[in-house]
């Protein structure tokens, strides 16, 4: 305890306070917690303590058929669940050899990008409300719930879709959906630059966000920061550009990032920013993959008892939360060996204890919310 | 550059070190001695032409049958665009491995999950606790033999069969 008490010139006794934070906390985004020292409003330092979402997801790919894991890999990520779908089954075809027919890459790829919006809409309508704008929040989630539609629409269900499947998609995107999908977007498209009256151009806003918990290049290397956390740090690097999978490369899109533009690069307002540029661009890719949309199957013939040969992959997708690495490994049985995810949420988290020291214990609350961190994907 | 190349650059530099290189697979991969894997990784991450400047994943990987645990390091290079994945093989008994945290501080998280889950020790960590699982949980779940134990903290793990809960 000796170093924790600072004896100030006039001969004042502080002592650091242990602060908890969370695991239920609204700002927590899920069940996270945080044990904070602090100096008075100044961090020492917070040590996150995770877990309490674990589910065992990968433990449960071990014990169930190569068809039957999809379903769980929705819980890996419930806010983006398309992308833990497409991590698994990417992973399964590479290793079974299995061609995913033209038009199921094309409604995953609508699907995904309309998860995408969805997802950020979430991350940018919460971090507006962690810093006590509530307005943003009900304006994102009202969008959002236009999305939850489309996607019942698609596949039946609002948040764990399962629509993906081992050589394709579950259900084809009838021309009635793409009708209402183009109709939404043509609705929310102007929307996003209300976001941008609201938020992004706020003086309020955009003073708690500048210079705070600047994330610098290569720090987000040493950490494994990815996604648009990496992208906010000046890095021009989307796996779905650079490492291309899917029908991505056919399809025009910016890769946006950070510029620094109020504050430090790599700053929390960085890494808001380059949210709301990524939803302009989802709307861009869906708009295209509507338009290429091909006639054809949606599925693959893909054998109910599907057992891959032996083998190991890892598969990158670029998830909302950045990188989701899917490491599959096949016994040539009907269960997989062994499948990791690793997701970007977890090491996120693990640069946290290093950015809080020295924040003000309002700023962690920015930082969190900026990292866009989520706790089933930190726990699976 | 391609994996074979990295793999014969990289026996030039560790005679004896790395060795079972696979190229053929869709994930070139090889395995580096576990005395060896700091003194690897940090020819990998500084070496300006291999420049592997990110750990993408440390995961474990439990293999009973030949009696070992691999941890499996994935390294990826956003300037050069190429990956390599390194395994490294421990008894199963006495799984002990130096941290490679110096190295990439990612490692420190992704280490303690391998801890957690497999019960590999990483030697020199500086915050080896569990991550995942509470601090009292006995057993390590992602080895194949795992026993979950039937309670915990007075609660029971175990679900009662359905007939048995309508009955009662």
């Amino acid at each position: 305890m000796s170093e924790a008490i600072h004896t100030e010139g006039n001969g004042f006794h502080t002592e650091d306070m242990t602060l908890n934070v969370g695991p239920q906390h609204p700002s927590t985004h899920g069940v996270l917690r945080f044990v904070v020292k602090t100096d008075g409003e100044v961090i020492r330092e917070a040590i996150p303590d995770v877990g309490y979402l674990h589910r065992s997801i990968e433990k449960i790919g071990e014990k169930v058929t190569w068809h039957g894991y999809v379903p769980y890999t929705d819980r890996a990520d419930y806010l983006a669940a398309m992308f833990a779908n497409q991590g698994f089954c990417m992973a399964a075809e590479k290793l079974g050899g299995i061609e995913v027919t033209r038009r199921g890459e094309f409604c995953r790829v609508i699907a995904c990008e309309l998860n995408r919006i969805a997802s950020h809409l979430i991350a940018v309508g919460t971090f507006a409300q962690d810093i006590g704008a509530v307005t943003p929040f009900l304006h994102a989630l009202r969008e959002r719930e236009s999305i939850n539609d489309l996607m019942e629409m698609i596949c039946g269900a609002r948040l764990t879709y399962n629509y993906l499947r081992i050589g394709g998609v579950g259900y084809d995107i009838t021309p009635e959906t793409c009708d209402r999908i183009t109709a939404f977007l043509d609705h929310f498209e102007p929307i996003t630059d209300e976001y941008d009256r609201l938020l992004s151009f706020n003086k309020i806003y955009v003073e708690r966000l500048a210079n705070v918990a600047v994330i610098t290049k290569e720090e987000a290397f040493q950490y494994n920061i990815v996604g648009p956390n990496l992208r906010a740090c000046g890095v021009k690097w989307d796996i779905r550009r650079d490492i291309p999978y899917s029908v991505y490369p056919e399809l025009e899109f910016e890769v946006p990032v950070g510029t620094g533009e109020r504050g430090t690069l790599g700053d929390c307002y960085d890494r808001y920013i380059v949210r709301i540029h990524e939803i302009r661009e989802s709307c861009k890719i869906t708009r295209q993959a509507l338009k290429m949309l091909p006639k054809g199957p949606a599925i693959a013939k893909v054998p109910r008892k599907f057992k891959p040969p032996a083998g190991e992959v890892y598969v990158r997708v670029e998830a909302p939360r950045g990188d989701m690495g899917y490491y599959v490994v096949s016994d040539g049985s009907e269960y997989p060996y062994r499948v990791r995810i690793r997701t970007g949420s977890f090491t996120a988290m693990g640069i946290i204890d290093k950015l809080s020291r020295g924040l003000m214990v309002a700023d962690l609350i920015a930082l969190i919310a900026s990292l866009d961190v989520d706790a089933p994907e930190i726990d699976r | 550059m391609e994996a074979k190349e990295i793999y014969a650059r990289l026996e030039r530099r560790f005679p004896g070190k790395v060795s079972g290189f696979r190229g053929e697979v869709s994930d070139p991969c090889l395995q580096v001695d576990g005395a060896a894997i700091v003194e690897v990784c940090r020819y990998l991450r500084d070496d300006p032409e291999l420049d592997f400047h990110v750990l993408s994943d440390v995961t474990g990987l439990d293999l009973p049958k030949d009696n070992k645990l691999q941890v499996v390091y994935h390294l990826y290079s956003y300037s050069k665009r190429h990956q390599i994945v390194l395994k490294v093989d421990l008894p199963r008994e006495t799984a002990h491995v130096s941290t490679v945290e110096g190295v990439w501080k990612a490692a420190n998280w992704l280490e303690r999950e391998v801890f957690d889950l497999f019960g590999v020790v990483f030697d020199g960590h500086s915050d080896l606790r569990r991550i995942l699982l509470p601090e009292d949980w006995v057993g390590h779940p992602l080895r194949k033999d795992y026993v979950e134990q039937e309670e915990y903290d007075g609660i029971s793990t175990q679900r009662a069969p359905l007939v048995e809960k309508l009955l009662r």
